[in-house]
Parts: C-alpha cells; sequence; structure tokens
C-alpha cells in the first residue's frame, strides 16, 4: 500500500544519501560531514523512538546510552593509541580502534546499563519515571565530570578516526556509508519490531496495562526489553558520533543531549518510524541555517518545537502524511 | 577530623538543604495540584538570579534585590503559565516535557542574548558578610547561617498558609479533585496562575540567595532542578512535607558525602586514587540514596500511591 | 465438590472503615453459570479484583484449579486459564478489532518475545483471533479500530479477545452493560452455549440474562454473600428480598 508516509519515509532515506553524494562529486566534505552526523544523530532517535513512540517510555535519561557508546569508543581507542592495556587479566587486551569490536563493546555496555536503569525506572511510572530516568542520566554525567582518569570535565581525544576493515574512515564519504548503513539496519529492524508479536504487545502495553495483563502478558518485561533495546541502539548511536568527533566528553552524557535526542523524535512526529529521519535532518539544517544568522538560534529551535508541541503534534511527518492510520 | 568540621558541614548540608526545599516546594505543588511537570522550573531560579544582580548593580541594595527576584521570577512564571502552562494541563506527560524544555532553550538563549555569556556577581552585603560564632565555638558564615534562617522561616510559612489559609484550603481541595472545586465556585484558572507564580517566586528567591555564594549565569538552573526531582522523588511527589524532608536528606548526604568519603577511602586506599574514588561516588550518593528510597518505596517517603 | 474450577476460601477485605468483603465464600463448578448479583456498593468489584489478583485479600484464599493462587498476580492468573472481561472495556484503543484479537491469542500462546515475524501474518495467532470474532459476531468488522466501534461491539470484543485466550474459566464483570435488549439477547445465547466450554463466574446488573442464564446465584449484600442457589431459591428467599428485590420493587 503506497501511502503518503510510505514515500515520504523512501524520499527522506533517498534525500539523506543523495545530498552528501552530490557534495562529494562538488567537493564539498562539510556537507558530508553535516549529512553523517544527521544520520549518526537519527540513529539515537531510532533508538529512543523504540522506548518512547512504541512503548510509551518518556526517557529523559538516554543521554546516559548515548554517552555509554561514546565513552565506550573514547576509552578504548585511548588505551589503543597509548598503548596502554585496558586489563592484563584473564587475557591481556590492549584496547582497540577497529569499529566493529568498538561498536560491540558500546552495544553491551549501554544495554547493561539501560537494564539496570530500567529495571529500577520502571517500577514506577508517569512523572516519576520521567524523573527518575532524568536523574540516573545526571548520575553518569557527574561520574564521568569526576572520572579523572579518563579525562574528566574535558573529555577524551582520539588522534585518528577508528579503522573499518576495507575501508578508508578518514574520508568522509566512506565514513558517512557506514553511518547511514546503520541507520537504514536500524530502522528496518525497528519497523520489523513494530509489527512483531513482541511489538503489538508493547504497544499495547502504552495503550491498555490491564489489558495485556489480562492476556497473560507481564507490561514491566515487555518495557524492560524495550528499554533495553532503546539503549543499546542509542548507546551504538554514541560510538559512531564520538568517531565522528573524534571526542568524547561529559556533555554526551548531559541531560541537554537527552532533550535533544528526545526533540528529534517529536520534531519529525512521535510514533513514527521516520520520524527521527526526519527530525535530526531538520534539526541539523536549523542549526546550520539559524546558527549562521545568529548565536541565539536556540530560541527559535525552542519557539519551533513550542508551536510544534501546542498546534502541530504530528511533527514534519504528520503535516507532510496526514494523519496516523490504524495499523493493519 | 574535628567535630568542628562535622557540625560545620551538617550547617552546609543544612543550607543546601534549605535552597533545594525552595526549589522542590514549588515543583511539588505544581504537580499535586495541576498534574503539570514543569522542567522550566529552573529557569525560573535563574531569572531570579539575573534580576537580583541587576538590580543590586544599578542600585546596590541587596535587599531590592532580594525583592526583584520574587518580583520578577513571579512574573515570569505567571506569563509563563497564561501564555503556554495553561493550555498543557490536559496534555500528556511527553508534550508537557516537551513544551517545557522548549521554554528552557527559550529563556536560557534569551538571557543569554541580555546579559551575555559572561558570569554576572551578586555580592553578599556587608552586614551579612563575614563569620559569626556560634555556640561552640564555630565560625560559620553569616550569610550561610541567613539562608538558612530565611528557608526555614519560608518552609513554616508554606505550612502555615497550606494548613489555615484560605487559599491553602484552595490548594489542598484542588489536588484532591479538580472538579468539585470548581464546582463550588472557585476560579480554578486564578487558582492556578497564583500557585504557579508562588512556586517561581520561591524558585527566584532561591536563585538570588545561592546567587551571591555561587556566580549568576546562564544555566545554573538546570543543576538545581534535577537535583529537586531527585529530592520529590524521594520525597513523594505533591507533598510539601515530604519535599522538605527529601530536601534535607539530599542536601546533607551530598554535602558530607563529598567531604567524608574521599576521608574515609583514605582509610584502606593510597591519598591520591582515594580522592578520586570517593569524588566519584560522591557524586552519584544521592542517586544511589534515590535508587534505595525507590526500592523500598515507589511512590517516595510520603508519596501516595502513585 | 472437589473438582470446583475456582474457589473462594472466607476472603475478607477493607478499605479503612469500609468492610468491601466479609468471609466470602463461593465456587465455581464445571460446565456451569454461576452468577453474582448485588446492590450498588455490594462489594462486587473489590471481590472480581481479588479473584483476578489485582488486589490482595486480607485474609482468605483464592484456589484456582484446585491450586492456591493467593500469592500470584493477575499475570500468572491468567495464564493459569482465567479468562476476564472488565467493567469498563479495557481494550487497545489504537489497535484494529483484529489486532485485539491476535494480541489475546498471542498472551494465550504466551511467546511474546519474538522480534522478527509479522504478526498479523502469523496463522497460529491469527486463527484463534478470526474464530473469536466470528464467534461473537465480529468478522466484518476485524479491520475498523477499536476506538471507532459501539459501545456493544466493544463489549462483544471484550468477550472474543477472553476466548482467545482458551480459557479454563471466565470472569465477566458487566458484560451486558450498555447493550441494547437485541445485542443482550443475542449475548445471553452466546454464553448459554459457552459454558459446556469453560464455566463462567458472571457479575451482572441485567435480571432478565441472570435468571434466564445462572444455574446459580450468589448475593452479594455489604460485602457478604447472603444466598446461594438456583434462580427459584433466590427468588423464593425471603432475606434477598428484602435486601435486594425489595428495593428493585420499590423503585
Amino acid at each position: 500500500m503506497l501511502t503518503r508516509e510510505y514515500m515520504l519515509n523512501w524520499a527522506m532515506i533517498a534525500a539523506l544519501l543523495f545530498v552528501p553524494l552530490a557534495a562529494w562529486t562538488l567537493d564539498e566534505p562539510f556537507i558530508i560531514t553535516l549529512a553523517t552526523k544527521a544520520a549518526i544523530l537519527a540513529l539515537a532517535g531510532v533508538g529512543l523512538n523504540i522506548a518512547l513512540g512504541q512503548g510509551g517510555l518518556i526517557s529523559l535519561g538516554h543521554a546516559a546510552f548515548f554517552g555509554i557508546g561514546g565513552y565506550a569508543m573514547g576509552i578504548l581507542a585511548a588505551h589503543a593509541q597509548n598503548y596502554e592495556p585496558l586489563f592484563g587479566w584473564p587475557f591481556l587486551f590492549e584496547g582497540s580502534n577497529q569499529m566493529p569490536l568498538i561498536w560491540l563493546v558500546a552495544v553491551a555496555a549501554s544495554a547493561s546499563a539501560a537494564l539496570v536503569i530500567g529495571a529500577l525506572s520502571l517500577r514506577t511510572s508517569g512523572v516519576y519515571f520521567i524523573m527518575i530516568t532524568l536523574a540516573f542520566g545526571q548520575m553518569l554525567y557527574y561520574f564521568a565530570i569526576s572520572w579523572s582518569a579518563y579525562g574528566g570535565e574535558d573529555g577524551l581525544s582520539i588522534w585518528v578516526r577508528n579503522e573499518f576493515p576495507g575501508l578508508n574512515t578518514l574520508d568522509p564519504i566512506q565514513f558517512f556509508a557506514i553511518a547511514y548503513v546503520i541507520l537504514c539496519l536500524a530502522l528496518f529492524f525497528a519497523a520489523r519490531l513494530a509489527r512483531s508479536p513482541f511489538g503489538l504487545a508493547l504497544a499495547a502495553a502504552r495503550q491498555n496495562e490491564d489489558r495485556v495483563e489480562a492476556v497473560g502478558l507481564t507490561p514491566f518485561t515487555l518495557r524492560l526489553t524495550a528499554f533495553v533495546i532503546s539503549g543499546a541502539i542509542t548507546g551504538l548511536a554514541g560510538a559512531l558520533f564520538a568517531d565522528l568527533n573524534r571526542f568524547v566528553s561529559p556533555t554526551m552524557l548531559s541531560w541537554h543531549t537527552s532533550g535533544e535526542i528526545m526533540i528529534f523524535v517529536i520534531l519529525g512526529g512521535v510514533g513514527r518510524l521516520y520520524g527521527p529521519v526526519a527530525g535530526a535532518a531538520l534539526y541539523i539544517l536549523l542549526e546550520h541555517l539559524l546558527g549562521g544568522i545568529s548565536d541565539y538560534w536556540q530560541i527559535f529551535l525552542g519557539l519551533l518545537l513550542l508551536l510544534i508541541v501546542l498546534f502541530a503534534r504530528g511533527g514534519l511527518i504528520g503535516a507532510l502524511a496526514g494523519r496516523e492510520k490504524a495499523h493493519g | 577530623m574535628t567535630y568542628i568540621l562535622v557540625l560545620e558541614q551538617i550547617l552546609n548540608g543544612l543550607q543546601f538543604g534549605v535552597m533545594l526545599f525552595l526549589m522542590a516546594a514549588g515543583l511539588t505543588l505544581v504537580f499535586g495540584v495541576m498534574g503539570l511537570i514543569n522542567l522550566a522550573h529552573g529557569s525560573l531560579y535563574m531569572v531570579g538570579a539575573f534580576a537580583a544582580a541587576a538590580v543590586a548593580g544599578w542600585t546596590g541594595s541587596f535587599l531590592l534585590a532580594l525583592i526583584a527576584s520574587l518580583a520578577a521570577a513571579a512574573a515570569a512564571g505567571a506569563l509563563m503559565e497564561l501564555v503556554v502552562i495553561r493550555r498543557l494541563y490536559r496534555r500528556d506527560h511527553l508534550d508537557q516535557v516537551l513544551a517545557t524544555f522548549a521554554l528552557i532553550l527559550i529563556f536560557s538563549e534569551g538571557t543569554r542574548w541580555l546579559f551575555g555569556s559572561f558570569p554576572l556577581f551578586l555580592d553578599v552585603p556587608p552586614y551579612l558578610s563575614g563569620p559569626v560564632t556560634l555556640p561552640g565555638g564555630i565560625e560559620y558564615p553569616l550569610y550561610r547561617l541567613a539562608i538558612i534562617l530565611i528557608g526555614l522561616a519560608i518552609a513554616a510559612g508554606l505550612f502555615l498558609l497550606i494548613a489555615r489559609t484560605r487559599i491553602g484550603i484552595q490548594i489542598r481541595a484542588g489536588e484532591a479533585d479538580r472538579e468539585m472545586i470548581a464546582a463550588l465556585g472557585v476560579d480554578i484558572s486564578k487558582l492556578y496562575t497564583l500557585v504557579f507564580a508562588l512556586g517561581a517566586a520561591l524558585a527566584g528567591l532561591a536563585g538570588a540567595l545561592v546567587g551571591a555564594i555561587q556566580s549568576v549565569q546562564v544555566g545554573m538552573g538546570e543543576p538545581v532542578l534535577i537535583l529537586a526531582f531527585v529530592v520529590i522523588v524521594i520525597g513523594g511527589i505533591g507533598s510539601i512535607k515530604g519535599a522538605l524532608a527529601g530536601a534535607l536528606l539530599v542536601g546533607m548526604t551530598d554535602t558530607l558525602g563529598g567531604v567524608f568519603l574521599p576521608r574515609l577511602f583514605t582509610l584502606f586506599m593510597e591519598p591520591a586514587s582515594a580522592a578520586s574514588a570517593g569524588a566519584s561516588l560522591a557524586s552519584m550518593l544521592i542517586y544511589i540514596l534515590m535508587a534505595g528510597v525507590l526500592l523500598v518505596r515507589p511512590s517516595g517517603l510520603y508519596g501516595g500511591s502513585a | 465438590m472437589a473438582d470446583a474450577v475456582l474457589r473462594t476460601k472466607k476472603l475478607n477485605k477493607s478499605f479503612g472503615a469500609l468492610q468491601a468483603s466479609r468471609d466470602v465464600s463461593l465456587d465455581l463448578r464445571p460446565g456451569e453459570i454461576h452468577a453474582l448479583i448485588g446492590p450498588n456498593g455490594a462489594g462486587k468489584s473489590t471481590l472480581i479484583k481479588q479473584i483476578a489478583g489485582n488486589i490482595a485479600p486480607d485474609s482468605g484464599k483464592v484456589e484456582l484449579l484446585g491450586r492456591d493462587v493467593t500469592a500470584l498476580d493477575t499475570v500468572a492468573r491468567a495464564r493459569m486459564g482465567l479468562g476476564r472481561t472488565f467493567q469498563i472495556s479495557a481494550l487497545a484503543m489504537e489497535y484494529t478489532v483484529l489486532q485485539n484479537a491476535v494480541l489475546g491469542a498471542l498472551g494465550g500462546q504466551g511467546r511474546p518475545y519474538r522480534l522478527f515475524r509479522n504478526v498479523m501474518k502469523d496463522p497460529a495467532l491469527l486463527e484463534p483471533a478470526r474464530d473469536a470474532l466470528e464467534r461473537v459476531g465480529l468478522s466484518d468488522d476485524a479491520g475498523r479500530r477499536t476506538a471507532d466501534l459501539s459501545h456493544g461491539q466493544r463489549r462483544q470484543l471484550e468477550v472474543a479477545v477472553a476466548l482467545t485466550l482458551q480459557p479454563k474459566l471466565f470472569l465477566m464483570d458487566e458484560p451486558m452493560a450498555g447493550l441494547g435488549s437485541a445485542g443482550s439477547k443475542a449475548l445471553t445465547g452466546f454464553l448459554d452455549d459457552l459454558r459446556q466450554e469453560a464455566p463462567i463466574l458472571l457479575v451482572e446488573h441485567d435480571m432478565d440474562a441472570v435468571f434466564a442464564l445462572a444455574d446459580r446465584i450468589s448475593v452479594l449484600v455489604y460485602g457478604q454473600i447472603i444466598a446461594t442457589g438456583t434462580a427459584a431459591d433466590i427468588r423464593a428467599n425471603a432475606e434477598v428480598r428484602r435486601a435486594y428485590l425489595g428495593e428493585e420493587d420499590a423503585a
């Protein structure tokens, strides 16, 4: 069924590919970097959207997972570049500058953190959940600031971008390709998830908890699973983001980052699978265009967000594709 | 480690706690009465601090500065409520989070635009500076002592307001049943604006009082806001009593943990790593406290069923 | 009877000074419809919630299929075969009718942690879901959004979702409420047959339906069961007439 949203989704994915390719032929590496940033931030949003859009879990602490992914990259790469073993037992491990391994560690670490934070936070609901996820995010932020071994407040710089077998990651278009492929895989995964038995039960728990319990399913475990998957994807985005900047700092863990990831989801449209792509692209565009006009461009971002929340709840995709239909 | 140091740190914890209470009281009132989560409460704290710094700069009077902080934050709060917040009462929490996050962006960048990025300084007036000798021979800064007293006085006033006055009765009724008090002829939208402005004024005052110890800068409200959330989660949402208990608990834990944990760690670690491990753990202590309270009482110390 | 499917033993529950359940003992036997009636505020909802596992009794026991389930939660009791319909429809309102039924089938199947298969193309879930919709007469509405259904259709869907669980017993809280007389008659006929599949504990205000259907009726007044018996017993019971039917007649 070719709905407008369906076509719009393909158009966005195509545009996100086309723009950097065009910039590559025109030799405009800065635009490629912007597109890479948009793809990575969209990936973070895709992660959050599994908890927020599908599960209805308003997590204001996803910066924790984004930052953990970032620090996973930073720590592994720092040890590798300084030739200081990370640990010597049970085997000698000298860190790594190989992206696949870094991603694996980032995903495992952020998923574990999501498991612990989720298991505690999901005991509550509503406003408590929002405040508690926010607080745990802030806890890690302060921990990173006080953790002087890895740069503390100043963060951690990496001299050379990490490697991916067979590619030259220092070439902007090749690094973009990595981010883009991962984003597409994540979108595919999120779409499958939404239509899976798990997705059906998860979204039902958002709509009516009593119903889900009455058919013998446990909302808590459904939500915790979603929270862990969500945190893992956002963590992977964090590793890529740190690699893009070759830098990780506590800012990645700050609650502003949580708010921004949420903005990507909302600007695009809550509950829309491709909402984060539209939202992150719009965000980067605004940052670039408005940021060029005024140092205080976030005032306009705030006003835009306010207007969308108060008057245009469907976000960008809602405005372009119309009201969401019942899935079927 | 002398007992004077311990007492001094307890007073510091108390001072931090009463400041947190001023923030948390407004948040918890607004949540209890209107069912609204307001992330922009920290912006009102910042508005109060900037208003105080500006007025102190023009007039040189600290008292006028404090009055200005109350007035400016109350006015900003009332405006915020009238223009944005009242459209959010019937919305879900996600919309409230987003809209108030948008307000933070607007307030923070707006303030940066007006005042610049450099911190302002608000001086402690001469009659409140310098140490004072307390019974037991403890030298303690007079200004911090004044903050404790002001904070406790306001807490007492707030309890009286809610327990004894007409407005307090309406506030308590509003927590119990919104439709009922509307049916009884109370102008509910005016009440909401009033409660919101009251909470804002308290946050503004806290901002001004703390502004004289630290510096006045954009974004200063946000760390305090998040601590106030921790306070509310610990105390139980909607409960003023819970806010006071939570604020003192968080204030003490954070202050004492920050000072004594690193020292404690030196007992079994070498000094350098003890200092850093102690500081790391201390920075997370209140969140661990929060997690502990949640495990035992998911709706907070004084919370009903959430 | 030893083989009662559901049995409560001396359930007590108080909320402050209000005693909502007072030594409530009842049972549900294979093949029967056991109706629970009583005036508003008699404690029917509280009793239902204790049976379903939403609230714990202060004292007493709930046994399901001969097993003490007092300490188990709603999910565990549903898994044991308790199929429940709610007084106020509890459905996923954004979903289609079919999706709600598939959710039930998914719960019945008990394997929700599959992340890739397309749930709406899984015959193992679709067949029982469509069957259940067919049985309650909602087949033609399968593709409609649940929020767009009429009140009566939502009641039907509630029953259909319970059916997909293939439960060992049904716990139905006012399934007739808000149905027109035609709908109520149709559902009465349906429940009449359903009892052969699994017994039903039926809380209902529609007295025509209760007296037409119930093998046994228990009357709950002020948290206490004052009588249990056949329709004829209950009609003839003086205490029931005074406490319950008497009020109805006077009104």
